[in-house]
């Protein structure tokens, strides 16, 4: 099946292998991602005020290419997702918001028609983790893998709806698919520091040593997740065990990871 | 006090309700940054209830929330006080000058593996 995509702009830069693992991977699943055409950044982060409409167009601009294309949406970047899901939800919910972005495009009214998915939720509800497990050729068996979700992937739940967000499955599930073993541990749904990694570093150092100190007291030998700012603040702040993209483990076990351009 | 129009529109753009708040504080136990924090999360909602809103727009506070909706998740009454929170910053960035990040201020922030991401996630937080 095809499916539309919007990678985002991070991983056209500093996280092209998130993106480049994730298509090939998704190939040998049976599943091809096409790139929407001139898309433009989400901007990173959702503004919740209601009054904020210029910097959601862009946004809605991606939902509405996928919906031309009579396609689901798929997201990698777990920021991206995050900004792309409220959206849609804020043009489901609120007629006000809706009919100003509507008036300014011009175009056929959207009301958040698309179905958005994380590439995860891709995995889980469209292809199957079942499926996953009988595409695995490189089984990583015996490695003990932690998920980092972070913040973003999971909240906020109402919207998001991807799973339990006090105790999710999602990536745990995908680490037993590619027969590799889950770490389960307190702070894989705590923040990390984020954007506070740009003027507060101290605090983002501090975030991501609580995010790795408790993975690794709970046996973790690499960290696992779909977000660059997660990894960037996590490996930058003194990870001492690999921290990878999910979408790179993936590629590794479907055999795919070689053929891959870094 | 010319505070109610500023309060009403806090209350408006967040969409937030503070007289739900059943002052547990919950969202301020659950909340990332609170040790940098001058006010808490809770307090932003009982501040705005009270019209005490010049020392929120005023605190560095709205610069140290993660938007890492901790919060909106937790919060029993569904108060979610990080729309509040947001809101009370946008209040303060969307003053003539008042940006909170410049452009010439970046470079420096900046090493070798920085994702793009953290550059335009912290300009959309903190800047107009
Ligand atoms: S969140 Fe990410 S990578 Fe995604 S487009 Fe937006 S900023 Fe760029
Ligand atoms: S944990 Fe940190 S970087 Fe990661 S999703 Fe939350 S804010 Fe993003
Ligand atoms: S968690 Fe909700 S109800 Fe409790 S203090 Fe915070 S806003 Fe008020
Ligand atoms: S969203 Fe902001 S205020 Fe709410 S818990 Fe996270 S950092 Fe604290």
């Amino acid at each position: 099946m095809k499916v539309a995509y919007f990678p985002g702009c991070t991983l056209k830069n500093k996280a092209k292998q998130l993106d480049d693992y994730a298509k090939k991977a998704a190939e040998a699943l049976g599943v091809t991602l096409e790139e929407i055409e001139e898309w433009q950044c989400c901007g990173g982060v959702f503004t919740t005020a209601c009054d904020e409409v210029a910097t959601k167009l862009s946004s809605v601009r991606d939902l509405v290419a996928a919906k031309n294309k009579e396609q689901p949406l798929v997201t990698v970047c777990s920021a991206c997702h995050n900004v792309i899901k409220q959206t849609n939800h804020a043009m489901q919910t609120n007629k006000e918001f809706a009919d100003k972005v509507n008036r300014y495009m011009g175009e056929e009214p959207y009301s958040g028609e698309t179905q958005v998915y994380h590439y995860l939720e891709l995995l889980r509800d469209v292809v199957g983790f079942d499926a996953v497990k009988e595409k695995v050729v490189n089984k990583l068996s015996g490695k003990k893998i932690a998920a980092y979700y972070g913040c973003l992937l999971l909240r906020p739940n109402g919207v998001m709806k991807m799973d339990d967000p006090e105790n999710p499955t999602i990536m745990e599930d995908f680490i037993r698919a590619i027969g590799a073993d889950a770490v389960v541990y307190a702070n894989r749904n705590e923040c990390c520091g984020g954007y506070i990694a740009m003027e507060s570093p101290d605090l983002a150092k501090k975030k991501s040593n609580a995010v790795i100190e408790n993975a690794k007291a709970a046996g973790a030998e690499m960290i696992i997740t779909a977000c660059p700012l997660c990894k960037y603040n996590l490996i930058k702040n003194g990870a001492d065990i690999p921290v990878v993209y999910f979408t790179e483990l993936l590629a590794e076990a479907l055999g795919v990871k070689e053929d891959t351009n870094e | 006090m010319n505070n109610k129009y500023l309060q009403e529109d806090l209350l408006r753009m967040s969409g937030v309700n503070p007289k739900k708040c059943m002052r547990c504080g919950k969202c301020s136990a659950t909340c990332p940054a609170y040790d940098e924090m001058e006010y808490h999360p809770h307090q932003f909602v009982s501040m705005v209830e009270n019209g005490d809103i010049e020392p929120l727009i005023n605190s560095d506070s709205l610069y140290k929330c993660l938007t890492c909706f901790a919060c909106v998740d937790r919060c029993p009454r569904g108060v979610e006080p990080a729309k509040l929170v947001e809101a009370v910053r946008l209040a303060a960035v969307r003053r003539q000058g008042a940006n909170h990040l410049k452009a010439d201020m970046v470079p420096d922030m900046l090493d070798d593996e920085t994702p793009q991401q953290l550059i335009v996630s912290a300009f959309r937080k903190y800047s107009k």
